[in-house]
């Protein structure tokens, strides 16, 4: 429900409304955007990052919060691990049950390989499950994968790691008939044309979809697919550290029962980290989109392996959070309210910046409209935030197409009392996603032996800012490479003795840097006490 | 300063004062449980936070998301973090699109009797009893349209007298469909095939040739499809 003060500032958006329908807003020229980035994004805020003291990304810098995780203690500091005592024996230890992890298993499997998928929470609770607005590959004739590099290449600023670029658009529409074939219900016209739109940042309309549960569809479809083959899936267990053999290699993990308190030891000829995001850990106060698992435990398992980090410092800020209602202060809402229509405008009713510039630069417009132009929304709770104009979806495409596109969105503000067929809604950037992570190479590798990373726990892919529907198939195409490198590799792999000894190593290291900490990491599960 | 508006409610049975603008989800974490089981994505889309909940004074026995629903005063819940409900293991490939599939699969569906319980029970607002009814004809492409925004929370199969395990057979319905029953993008097929047959290497390989000043020139003067 909107309070009477926001009715009365709807008026003015109306107001508007028939002036802006159809007009096309500016794009901003390479110097806008870099001065909207330089002022705005919360990346150049200097003040709320500090260099990493130890480890192979000593003297970088990251943000101070995953600083926190990364310069701290073991779990297993002052516990017994009886290491003769295996639970589990397999070829490849998937950590991570998200869509990256999933799409590893299958490809492993395939291989001939032994999986073990170890999760945090429930098998397909990730990130994976909240993607809403598509996935991108260049498969229409008028595309070509040259032409989604460059965009990838953009979008990044150029910094993004060509091989890995090279991987991601050579292997999309695979992806897409893979998934298609598993029986996913992309969003396509009666004679098989997928139905496709752009994203921030694309030059061909190259988002493939399933309604606004696109993320949701894949991960139920691979799940169930994961069930069928009966991989061994074991939940509510996560990793707290890696196990590394006499040689240094990867070679398994302690996981941790979350409802019975023990440790178990997971043996394993190759290890790929799929445990997703950094949300939960909130950098610089944001809200986050998402889920609650999202704790960065995958960077300090493999930093404290002495896994390499690239773009650690490089956040994605979604531009388009929810404002208000505070229930669901920070949900995202898809980028693809926008591809359909929707415009962001100021508390005047004006539109204040192309709506789909890439990711960082949209959020950095919306930033600047509130806390420097000053001419945001305040809503009671003391957020601000802009509107988005939903009632254009409709009288752009037709009644219906808003229903049609997002109908998981509409739901939700519904259960609030807001329809955004007729009304605007209001949104702020939320903290989205890890444009970069553990550096890996086009096989999912990275420099630790039989260490993979797959999906947002990766670096390299997107360089410093990943466009809308390329982590979706980011999870996918590394997902798949690692599983299928991983299963081909740990056929040939003998697993020497088992040694946490990495453990005591990085803690006399912290001791050498002069780093006096009493905390443990990773964190697994954000603590929420609401004020109380 | 104002006072937070408090509302009583009852957590398995058990008294808390919480501020009447939190969710169901907020609210227990604010009465100090620490969430390990019913919290997911805490964004509607994965079923983790199934709550079942009676107001005092009320018959109705009500059933929602923990992360998507405000307390009420004299709310008494419980959650279903997990249930157990029925799944076949099938290879997609070797299936038909019909109702013998589900004849073999999931035979249960044709016990429904009627009683519309699991859509009362639904989070989502589906009619369940009518997809369900769709299965049995074997109309398998309305099934997975009118089952597509399924969380599988388990609600429905918890209230089934005749143990259907509603969200499986909805999930089935879609991957059939899917698979046999849209129609074929050739066109991605045959990109599928130039890329294995190497057509697409060489443009790939010119670019990551190309120093930054040459890309950034290529991405500033790229033709945007409108």
């Amino acid at each position: 429900m909107y309070t009477a003060q926001m009715k009365e500032l709807i008026k003015k958006v109306e107001a508007t409304r028939s002036e802006r329908l159809g007009v096309q807003f500016e794009r901003m020229t390479p110097q806008e955007k870099e001065e909207v980035l330089q002022e705005n994004h919360p990346d150049y805020k200097e003040e709320n990052f500090r260099e990493l003291r130890l480890g192979k990304n000593k003297g970088d810098k990251v943000p101070l919060e995953l600083a926190d995780l990364i310069e701290a203690k073991s779990r297993l500091e002052n516990i017994n691990i009886d290491l003769s005592k295996i639970h589990y024996e397999t070829d490849v230890l998937i950590i991570g049950g998200g869509g990256a992890g999933t799409a590893a298993a299958l490809e492993a499997t395939e291989k001939g390989a032994k999986v073990l998928l170890a999760t945090k929470l429930r098998f397909g609770d990730a990130n994976t499950i909240m993607a809403e607005g598509g996935i991108q590959a260049a498969d229409k004739p008028e595309d070509s994968p040259a032409k989604h590099y460059i965009d990838v290449m953009g979008g990044g600023h150029f910094t993004n790691i060509p091989e890995l670029v090279e991987a991601l658009v050579k292997d999309a529409p695979e992806v897409i008939k893979w998934l298609n074939d598993f029986g996913v219900m992309f969003d396509k016209e009666n004679d098989g044309r997928m139905i496709t739109t752009h994203g921030g940042g694309t030059s061909i309309k190259r988002m493939h979809a399933a309604a606004d549960y696109t993320g949701a569809e894949i991960m139920r479809v691979l799940r169930d697919e994961a069930i069928n083959r009966d991989i061994e899936v074991v939940e509510f267990s996560p990793a707290v550290e890696l196990l590394l053999d006499d040689e240094g290699k990867a070679a398994g993990a302690v996981l941790y029962n979350l409802e019975t308190e023990e440790y178990l030891i997971a043996k394993a000829k190759t290890v790929i980290l799929a445990t997703g995001g950094a949300g939960r850990l909130h950098y610089q106060g944001f809200p986050t989109s998402n889920h609650y698992g999202a704790t960065a435990d995958g960077l300090v398992l493999g930093y404290r392996a002495g896994a390499k980090l690239i773009f650690a410092d490089t956040i994605q800020y979604h531009p388009t959070g929810v404002a208000y209602p505070p229930q669901i202060f920070g949900a995202l809402v898809t980028e693809k309210v926008r591809s359909i229509g929707a415009t962001p405008l100021n508390i005047d009713g004006e539109q204040f910046v192309y709506h789909l510039e890439t990711r960082d630069v949209e959020a950095s417009a919306i930033i600047r409209e509130c806390q420097i132009r000053k001419k945001g929304i305040k809503t009671p709770s003391g957020v601000e935030g802009v509107w988005l104009d939903t009632p254009l979806i409709d009288m752009l495409h037709g009644e219906g197409t808003l229903e049609k596109r997002v109908p998981g969105m509409l739901r939700m503000y519904q259960k609030f009392g807001i329809d955004m067929r007729k009304d605007p809604i209001l949104v702020y950037p939320t903290l989205h996603y890890q444009n970069g992570g553990i550096l890996i190479n086009e096989h999912g590798e990275t420099n630790v032996e039989n260490l993979y990373v797959a999906g947002e726990t990766s670096g390299g892919v997107h360089g410093n800012n990943r466009l809308m529907g390329n982590s979706l198939l980011d999870i996918l195409v590394f997902g798949r490479r690692a599983g299928a490198h991983a299963g081909e590799k740990s056929k040939n792999i003998k697993v020497t003795g088992l040694s946490l000894e990495h453990i005591n190593t990085y803690h006399k290291s912290l001791e050498e840097n002069n780093i006096k900490t009493q905390r443990v990491a990773p964190m697994l599960l954000p603590q929420y006490t609401h004020g109380r | 300063m104002s006072q937070k508006e408090m509302v009583d409610i009852y957590i398995l049975g058990k008294k808390y004062s919480v501020p009447e603008s939190l969710t169901i989800m907020d609210s227990m974490e604010y009465a100090g449980y620490k969430l390990t089981r019913g919290c997911g994505c805490r964004s509607g889309f994965c079923g983790a936070c199934a709550t079942i909940y009676r107001i005092k004074g009320q018959k109705e026995l009500k059933v929602n998301l923990a992360c998507q629903t405000k307390v009420e005063d004299g709310m008494y819940l419980t959650q279903l973090p997990f249930f157990p409900g029925d799944k076949k293991a099938y290879n997609l490939e070797e299936l038909e699109p019909n109702a013998d599939t589900m004849v073999k699969l999931y035979p249960e569906i044709y016990s429904c009797i009627g009683c519309n319980s699991c859509t009362k029970g639904c989070s989502q607002d589906l009619n369940v009893m009518q997809y369900i009814a769709y299965a049995q004809r074997g109309d398998l492409e309305n099934c997975a349209h009118s089952s597509f925004d399924c969380v599988m929370c388990g609600i429905c199969a918890s209230r089934c007298p005749a143990n259907i395990t509603h969200y499986q057979v909805g999930l089935l319905a879609r991957r059939l469909t899917g698979k046999y029953i849209a129609a074929e993008t050739e066109y991605l097929n045959e990109r599928v095939e130039e890329i294995r047959q190497g057509k697409h290497d060489d443009s790939i390989k010119e670019l990551m040739n190309k120093s930054i000043n040459e890309l950034k020139e290529l991405y500033n003067t790229r033709e945007i499809e409108k």
